[in-house]
């Protein structure tokens, strides 16, 4: 970036002001303003909700969430990161939960005080329709929840404003986790396959190519190659 | 925020193009003769100017990077005074350091195996490279696929460098660890049937790699994570190893850790140690973008070497071709290969192909360097960066409207908040840092030649020779998680360690004192400094390639 043509923009960072370049992320904008980060930071990629950010825009009434590394700061924006939410998880054993029963109630019974207020899904940074899968959760549709929920980066911002205490994100891991344990089905392919390598059927081809000279090594690898051919 | 009028006029070339690309063309594949010159001639392993020799201890005359050997042979950020290793604050049968897929299976593996075991992570639980994994995770499940075929495809992609009996534990398990993870509750991708869904990464002879949309690292390590939650396993978050604790016998016997929150170091008292610390991106070497997550700063690597372990092919990174090259806010960051085979070519600013989809990366990357340096077919962003075209359009208009949006939810989730819409819009991309293929050397059991000290996924060196394929890794983590876990919960050591000592930290200190190398550095580094000037970022390779010429 070529220094001379940046325009500096003022942000408040927990109210204190500083002018950073337009077009920086959120985090950025914190590590050019001169921010060691410890906490509140983790992939810069979007995917591990480590840098939770809630924000204002000036003169704006509301709180807006954000991923730091995700979000490109505006002129004015007040913000403060949010690096850790407390919330709740239940322990359990994954395959004695029965998906069917009242047991994921029971797991989470906090479920039955969702009053449908929405303010989960608002407070959500990748826009997760969390509500949704929150009450698909109490209807029992499990696969609803896991298509729903799967984008969940674990941030915790929907745990730290739902007003009846919830912390969706743990329940919608507990659901997508039982859904792939006990309703996936199984696959009679790869059970062969596994029990096959148990059984000692490629070891003679193995030890055969562990003393294979390379040339040859990628002669074979050029006809599978060849033979795949453009069935990707 | 989308695409600027100087690159639309380029992305109009590539659309005017694209229709010669349609009905099955594909670019002819290099042979091994050619793919051998180009990296020789273009891929950053081969350059000299980054590589030193490591001057003194058990690794003396290893080529590594050298931004790597300026952080081994720095002085040890540990204060040895203030260290007691008389009164250690925890004792456990085994400790595992890094909470990423590797430490994670690791350490469940070991308690399942009835160790005690304290997980210690430098971030939060789960804050690794594994989250940000997108592909999927290799592993011939398909009948007419096999473990031998893995095994030939893995060597081939390693330069036939790797360790055999290693790679065949990696083939050999990896059916299983599939198993393992859909147990736990894993939400593998699958066919209308219900059977595993497949795709066939760079490399690979035979559709095998399992993807979880475009989310696979993110989904194993949330259900991985919550399992370790599950279990009666200590994790200490904020709380990197700076140091590893030997007895008197050379033989590993615990670790110093550093709580990042307080300053504060914790001694560890531990009949094993598993290490799975991840690799070195955060060192940016070669000047390189990196798609590692923050913590990827090579501490593992540190504390081992200066613990007497011996490296392996230390000196050659994995430059994954399709990092992000705009937006600037996303530059570096990986986009996964199952874009290409799933029918994205890779193009210049007119829109010619230049490479096939489907060469491994180290090839791939070599001639987008090429084509941005001395071909000058480079499309050059306003931060003054550079790129090559990945015409992610190809994917709809080859497998169907609504492909892209089905594998690769999470990639059109994040361009489409910059106003680039990868289902209508190529995808600007350039090599970014993404892997180190060396690392300590390890056995099938993922031992290191240090007694009681293991190592599992990148921080090991052997498993993928010079070069990894896609999905190696996943599969890497868990299979040498598991191994590593397995073993050192058998194998721990139990009778009281004797003599606990630093003394090759002191005698590492020395050294570097006695050699006159001067460095204000202390390391491991823990966290890269990107505070000021450094917040804003630059590619420096292709003009550097081109000023060679």
């Amino acid at each position: 970036m070529d220094k001379k043509n940046v325009k500096m923009i003022p942000i408040y960072v927990m109210g204190k002001k500083f002018e950073v370049p337009e077009e920086l992320t959120i985090l950025k904008a914190l590590e050019f303003s001169g921010f060691t980060i410890t906490r509140g930071c983790g992939c810069r990629g979007g995917v591990c909700g480590a840098c939770a950010t809630v924000y204002r825009r000036k003169g704006d009434y509301r709180v807006i969430p954000g991923l730091a590394c995700q979000t490109v700061v505006e002129p004015e924006m007040s913000l403060v990161q949010l690096p850790y939410i407390s919330s709740r998880r239940s322990s359990y054993v994954v395959s004695e939960v029965d998906p069917d029963s009242m047991d994921i109630v029971k797991t989470y019974p906090e479920l039955m005080r969702c009053m449908g207020c929405n303010t989960c899904t608002k407070s959500c940074p990748v826009n997760i329709q969390v509500m949704n899968y929150i009450s698909a959760t109490i209807q029992g549709d499990l696969k609803q929840v896991v298509e729903l929920s799967i984008e969940c980066v674990m941030c915790g911002m929907c745990a730290a404003r739902c007003p009846a205490e919830l912390s969706p994100y743990n329940i919608a891991l507990f659901v997508r986790r039982l859904y792939g344990a006990h309703k996936l089905p199984k696959s009679p392919e790869l059970e062969k396959r596994v029990s096959d390598i148990a059984n000692g059927v490629y070891n003679a081809e193995i030890a055969e190519l562990k003393i294979t000279d390379t040339k040859k090594l990628q002669g074979i690898f050029n006809e599978m190659q060849a033979k795949k051919g453009a069935s990707v | 925020m989308a695409y600027p009028a100087g690159m639309r006029a380029s992305i109009e070339k590539v659309e005017q193009r694209r229709k010669d690309r349609l009905n099955k063309y594909e670019f002819p594949r290099l042979s091994p003769e050619d793919k051998a010159a180009l990296l020789k001639d273009y891929h950053p392993d081969f350059r000299d100017g980054d590589k030193v020799n490591l001057q003194f201890g058990v690794n003396k005359g290893e080529r590594v990077p050298k931004v790597l050997g300026e952080v081994i042979e720095s002085q040890s950020r540990l204060n040895l005074t203030s260290v007691d290793l008389s009164r250690p604050d925890h004792k456990t049968d085994v400790l595992v350091i890094g909470g990423g897929g590797g430490g994670v299976a690791a350490a469940l593996t070991a308690h399942e195996n009835g160790a005690k075991v304290i997980l210690a992570t430098k971030l939060r639980l789960g804050d690794s490279n594994t989250i940000m994994a997108e592909g999927g995770i290799a592993a011939a499940s398909l009948p007419e696929d096999s473990p031998a075929a893995h095994y030939i495809d893995t060597m081939v992609g390693g330069r036939f460098k790797n360790i055999p009996d290693v790679v065949e534990a990696l083939v050999n398990e990896a059916p299983s660890i599939l198993e393992w993870l859909t147990s736990l509750g894993a939400c593998f991708d699958r066919t209308k049937d219900g059977s595993y869904f497949n795709h066939m990464p760079a490399g690979h002879a035979f559709k095998r790699s399992h993807s979880i949309k475009d989310l696979t690292g993110l989904e194993l390590m949330r259900v991985l994570g919550d399992e370790i939650r599950n279990k009666d396993i200590q994790v200490l978050e904020f709380s990197p190893a700076v140091e590893l604790i030997l007895d008197a016998d050379g033989q590993c016997a615990g670790a110093i850790l550093e709580d990042l929150d307080t300053g504060r170091n914790i001694v560890v008292e531990a009949g094993a140690v598993i290490m799975a610390t991840g690799g070195m991106g955060r060192l940016h070497p070669n000047g390189f973008p990196t798609s590692n997550h923050y913590g990827a700063t090579a501490d593992g690597i540190v504390m081992a070497s200066r613990a007497r372990a011996k490296l392996l092919y230390m000196e050659y990174i994995q430059y994954h071709p399709t990092g992000v090259a705009w937006p600037e806010q996303m530059l570096g960051l990986l986009l996964s290969e199952a874009l290409r085979a799933e029918g994205a070519h890779v193009v210049n600013c007119d829109g010619e192909p230049f490479v096939n989809r489907l060469e491994t990366r180290d090839a791939l990357s070599a001639t987008i360097l090429r084509e941005c340096g001395p071909r000058r077919k480079g499309v050059e962003t306003p931060t003054g960066t550079m790129g090559a075209w990945l015409d992610t359009p190809m994917i709809d208009l080859m497998g169907g409207k609504g492909t892209f949006m089905r594998r690769f939810a999470g990639i059109h989730h994040r361009f489409v908040k910059f106003g680039i819409d990868p289902t209508q819009e190529p995808l600007l991309v350039y090599p970014t840092q993404h892997y180190q293929n060396g690392g300590v050397a390890i056995n099938i059991y993922g031992q290191s030649n240090v007694p009681f000290l293991y190592m599992a996924g990148e921080v090991a060196g052997g498993v993928h020779g010079h070069n990894r394929l896609g999905a190696n890794s996943l599969v890497d983590i868990f299979v040498f998680g598991r191994r590593a876990g397995r073993h050192a919960a058998e194998h721990f050591r139990k009778t009281a360690a004797t003599g606990l000592t630093l003394e090759h930290v002191k005698a590492h200190n020395e050294e570097i004192a006695a050699l006159g190398i001067s460095s204000q550095r202390k390391s491991p580094m823990l966290l890269p400094d990107y505070r000021f000037e450094k917040a804003l970022t630059s590619t420096q390779y292709v003009s550097e390639i081109v000023e060679a010429e």
